[in-house]
């Protein structure tokens, strides 16, 4: 199955399935990762917040413009930020590594 | 429907802790029944997570409503709800809950507001929604000092070297509403693009193309200055530089969080910040309190609006014998009780 690495907060690293058609958010929550998710993916919250890792950034698709607005709620945003609940995973995305945001 | 002038001791049949959508069906269910609500919100307007999160989403599983937006179903709800004239009591929390010596509660809000009812109801969703924190180190020190995430007194800003940060209507509003008021207010943005009405944008463009306001685009990274009092606030701009903008008060709009808040100290036997209830009437373990929606726990629960609808239905029927011990419940249908059309306004 295809995997992805999602890094916690401590700096760990965790391979997890990554169920092709879920979104991110879902692989993250299913692994019981801390990862708030509180408007359960529907693009309301912004905390799923994740950093995409460099060499990933450009192979997902780009954010829609309800994710960015979004993202204007959380902190610490960067140019790799993405709101996970709205990356679908797939398994053209195997090896796909992220590290959650801070949480607030 | 009227906010009731403060400090009055209210004397109810049920008090409704939560205006979420369970607790506006509630104010419908307890109607027919003849009981009387007042209900208490943190958010300044009624429809929880409907109204907060997600206005103008689609719902498709509410029975016999194909597809409606979050907004109108709060809008429906409260049509609904019109005949039995609810009370509402919003802007604050419901801090304090203790029994009286005859039997009923008693409930205090936030702002002193005092309810006396035989019935409380706990329809509290995932607690109340309160204005995220800015999570840098030490900001605590000047919360209500010179850092503050929301808008009490407009005095409180007058004369002062304001940054307001933030991109939605909050923002926006308070920006443009300060500005005449601050010394000088600077408006900090992650990206130069603001998911406000159109028209606040509009005006916040003119005035910082007259100098009256300043914007800057980037992110606050730290907060300077001696125990309560701000200084400055760094920001990292676009290139990623970082710069010290002075200011002594900064008013940040991060959006809000729900957060369960004084009633997890209610003794209400909470399980992973849920209420446990039994399923015949959602009474919580303290006869009188119940709870409803999607702040309970029970097996089987889902979170979801219907089931809430269901809860709040039979929950009304126990409710009305602590209401009215000595009086039989009838049970009637809408369609054919001319009793009921009389409560409803359509007889
Ligand atoms: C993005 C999103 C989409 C959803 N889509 C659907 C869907 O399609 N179908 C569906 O059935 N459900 C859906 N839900 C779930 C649904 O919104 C909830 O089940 C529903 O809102 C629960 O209603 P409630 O009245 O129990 O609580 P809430 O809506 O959470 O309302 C609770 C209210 O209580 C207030 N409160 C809490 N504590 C206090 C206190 N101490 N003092 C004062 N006020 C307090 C809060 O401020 C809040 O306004 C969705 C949820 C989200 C986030
Ligand atoms: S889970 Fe809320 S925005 Fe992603």
């Amino acid at each position: 199955m295809a995997k992805v690495i999602v890094t916690d907060r401590e700096g760990a690293d965790h391979e997890l399935n990554g169920q092709s058609g879920w979104s991110l958010m879902e692989i993250i929550r299913e692994a019981n990762l801390p990862i708030e998710a509180a408007c359960g993916g529907c693009c309301a919250c912004a905390t799923c917040h994740v950093y995409v890792d460099a060499a990933w950034v450009d192979k997902l698709a780009a954010p829609e413009s309800d994710e960015s607005m979004m993202l204007d709620e959380a902190f610490q945003v960067q140019d790799n930020s993405r709101l996970s609940c709205q990356v679908k995973f797939t398994d053209a995305l195997d090896g796909l590594k992220v590290t959650l945001a801070p949480e607030f | 429907m009227g906010e009731v002038g403060a400090r009055l001791v209210i004397e109810t049949d049920m008090v409704i802790i939560g205006a979420g959508p369970v607790g506006l069906f509630t104010v419908f269910e307890a109607g027919l029944l003849g009981l009387r609500c007042h209900l208490v919100d943190n958010l300044d307007k009624v429809g929880g997570q409907c109204a907060e999160l997600y206005p103008e989403k689609p719902i498709y599983d509410i029975p016999a409503i194909p597809s409606c937006t979050g907004q109108e179903l709060v809008d429906n709800l409260m049509r609904q709800a019109e005949p039995f004239g609810p009370q509402f009591h919003l802007g604050q929390q419901a801090e304090k809950l203790v029994r009286l010596e005859d039997g009923r509660f008693e409930l205090t809000t936030s702002e002193g507001q005092v309810f006396r009812a035989p019935v409380v109801v706990v329809a509290a969703g995932a607690g109340s929604f309160v204005p995220r924190k800015l999570p840098l180190p030490g900001a605590d020190a000047f919360e209500g000092t010179s850092l503050f995430y929301a808008v009490r007194r407009m005095e409180t800003f007058r004369g002062r070297d304001l940054i307001v940060a933030g991109g939605g209507d909050s923002a926006l509003d308070w920006a443009l509403n300060l500005h005449p008021l601050a010394k000088s207010l600077t408006l900090v943005h992650r990206r130069d693009e603001f998911r406000a009405a159109p028209d606040s944008v509009q005006k916040m463009r003119e005035l910082v193309a007259s100098g009256a306001m300043k914007l800057v685009i980037g992110q606050i990274t730290g907060l300077e200055g001696e125990g309560p009092m701000l200084s400055a606030v760094a920001i990292k701009d676009a290139a990623g530089e970082v710069v010290s903008l002075p200011a002594n008060a900064l008013l940040a709009f991060y959006g809000l969080k729900m957060e369960l808040g004084p009633l997890a100290s209610w003794g209400l036997g909470l399980e992973r910040n849920l209420i446990k209830v039994e399923t015949e009437a959602f009474e919580t373990s303290e006869p009188g309190i119940f709870a409803i929606g999607d702040i309970i726990t029970y097996p089987g629960k889902l979170k979801l609006i219907l089931s809430g609808f269901h809860e709040a239905a039979l929950m009304c029927q126990k409710a009305f014998k602590y209401c009215h011990p000595d009086e039989k419940l009838v049970f009637r249908y809408t369609t054919s009780s001319t009793d009921l059309h009389k409560k409803l306004g359509v007889a």
